[in-house]
């Protein structure tokens, strides 16, 4: 079984993220997983390509408290988070989650989870290369303690 | 005291770096050498409130004091998935 939380290069696939999960000793119903994908388009601009960066050590920190989070608001439900960094071209995966739970309304909970706080805590960047230039996207600037933050995570992760 | 500064996305663009090494008197904070920094790239100054800063891999505040070694790190608004 490979990495529960990981960033690399490499390509990503929904197969070995799943599987890094384990199997639940078969008290497990259902698995949850989103891929998330570079966009020929964004705000009106024609995308070409994304670079990725990451300040590795503390966004592995970063996976490693949101799958603490989940543990906690839904209890046996289990994360898996990969990143990719680096260039990815159109149509290639940057994130890849697989949330493991007994039951399916937990799974779907926590993945969606997931990805919201990986969007407000975790220290990764992309750079946008579209037609006609660059703009390193800036997004959130959530603290991981700030409650607000992780109170609205879970209010879409429950929508 | 001698620090290492980390600078990612725009702020290591503006700063040219990745990676700086940064010498400051003992008792200095994050807050110090993040002055001195912007001092330096006045670019920098945009950021001011939006940007989180760790210690060693770990957040800190501004007030931290920091000691002989320590890896700073300034972080732009996050833009990951």
């Amino acid at each position: 079984m490979g990495p529960l939380l990981h960033i690399g290069t490499d390509a990503l696939a929904l197969g070995s993220v799943a599987a890094s999960l384990g199997d639940g000793a078969g008290a497990d119903g259902a698995i949850v997983t989103f891929l998330g994908l570079v966009r020929n388009h964004n705000l009106g601009r024609s995308v070409r390509y994304l670079e990725y960066e990451a300040y590795e050590p503390l966004a592995l920190k970063a996976f490693g408290r949101i799958a603490a989070e989940i543990g906690e608001r839904w209890p046996s439900t289990r994360l898996a988070l990969h990143h990719r960094i680096g260039r990815l071209e159109i149509g290639e995966a940057s994130i890849a989650i697989a949330a493991r739970s007994p039951h399916r309304g937990d799974a779907y909970s926590a993945c969606r989870y997931a990805i919201e706080r990986v969007k407000q805590i975790a220290p990764i960047w992309k750079r946008e290369f579209f037609d006609g230039g660059d703009v390193w996207i800036e997004g959130a600037t959530a603290h991981p303690d700030d409650e607000r933050a992780r109170q609205e995570a879970e209010r879409l992760a429950c929508a | 005291m001698r620090v290492t500064v980390r600078l990612f996305a725009r702020l290591r663009d503006i700063a040219g770096a990745s990676e700086l090494a940064r010498d400051l008197a003992p008792g200095a904070t994050i807050g110090d050498v993040w002055r001195q920094l912007a001092g330096e790239f006045p670019e920098l100054s945009q950021y001011e409130r939006s940007i989180s800063t760790a210690v060693n891999a770990d957040y800190a505040r501004m007030d931290h004091v920091i000691g002989d070694g320590d890896e700073i790190a300034f972080l732009p608004p996050v833009s990951g998935g």
